[in-house]
């Protein structure tokens, strides 16, 4: 792995779980390359949605989506770049299988001076089959305006 | 105990991640708002502090699926078809509220608005829209 790999890893370790919100649904680092990211969330009783099938809450996958553009920003414009998010849209094709824990990838495929944009999936088991997909919209903070 | 009331408390209860987020909510007649005291492991950025962007995607859903639960008779829980989430100004480290819209009630789709707030409700932190499936009674 090179020094600036290294780097990229470190900042998206605490970009991924740096967050109170983030370490309290126990997100997890999956993979980061630049403008690319991916975090995953385990299964945990208290995060379901349906205490009856047990499968995980869509508020979970909604914030897990909205960490992970965050990240696959950061991956391409560097760990100064504060963000915001303008909009977050989320399509939700099924629901994650029963005490499925659900893994994010977001691109952030488009950034201008002041505005990113950045598209995610999740996904329980096969990312060729997700749960959900976003398309988001983020103001780069501290960017001329 | 009316039964909107009862049916709001009921999905206050049910589900662990409502509990997990902390959420409550108080019933006028029919009019209902939600409120979301802060809590520090509901922040996403703590430089600001603000609450995470995800938090309040997941408190507007919800209140837009806690007032189809007062509004409605049905058992079984609706299904988010889609949500847009738009973000006004950053959650502070404070108490939040929302209510919910019920634009249109069809047969097996509605299309709910939802507003949260903070000091002033004509100051919106952030806004939701989207589409719920509704449950089949067969």
């Amino acid at each position: 792995m090179s020094a600036d790999q290294d780097t990229l890893r470190q900042m998206a370790e605490m970009m991924a779980i740096g967050a109170p919100q983030a370490a309290a649904l126990g997100f997890r680092l999956v993979s980061v390359e630049p403008s690319k990211g991916a975090i995953m969330v385990p299964w945990r009783e208290d995060l379901a949605g349906d205490p009856d099938t047990g499968v995980i809450a869509g508020g979970v996958v909604t914030t897990l989506l909205d960490h992970v553009c965050g990240l696959s920003i950061m991956s391409r414009h560097g760990a100064r770049t504060s963000t915001a998010t303008l909009d977050l849209r989320i399509d939700y094709m099924r629901a994650a299988k029963p005490r499925a824990g659900v893994t994010a990838e977001a691109h952030c495929y488009k950034v201008t001076r002041t505005i990113a944009f950045v598209r995610a999936q999740a996904w329980d088991e096969d990312p060729a089959d997700p749960i959900a997909t976003a398309q988001a919209a983020f103001v780069l903070q501290g960017a001329p305006a | 105990m009316s039964e909107a009331a009862e049916r709001l408390e009921a999905f206050l209860q049910r589900a662990p991640y409502v509990r997990f987020l902390g959420m409550r909510a108080e019933l006028a007649g029919d009019e209902m708002t939600a409120i979301l005291p802060f809590a520090e492991h509901l922040v996403g950025n703590v430089m600001l502090p603000a609450l995470h962007g995800g938090v309040l995607g997941a408190f507007l859903e919800a209140t837009a699926l806690a007032q189809l639960a007062v509004a409605q008779k049905s058992a079984k829980a609706p299904k988010t078809i889609d949500v847009t989430i738009e973000y006004l100004r950053p959650g502070r480290a404070m108490t939040t509220y929302a209510r919910a819209d019920l634009r249109k009630v069809g047969r097996r789709v509605a299309n709910i608005h939802v507003e949260a707030w903070q000091d002033a409700r004509s100051q919106p932190v952030a806004a939701l829209r989207g589409h719920f499936l509704l449950a089949q009674d067969q």
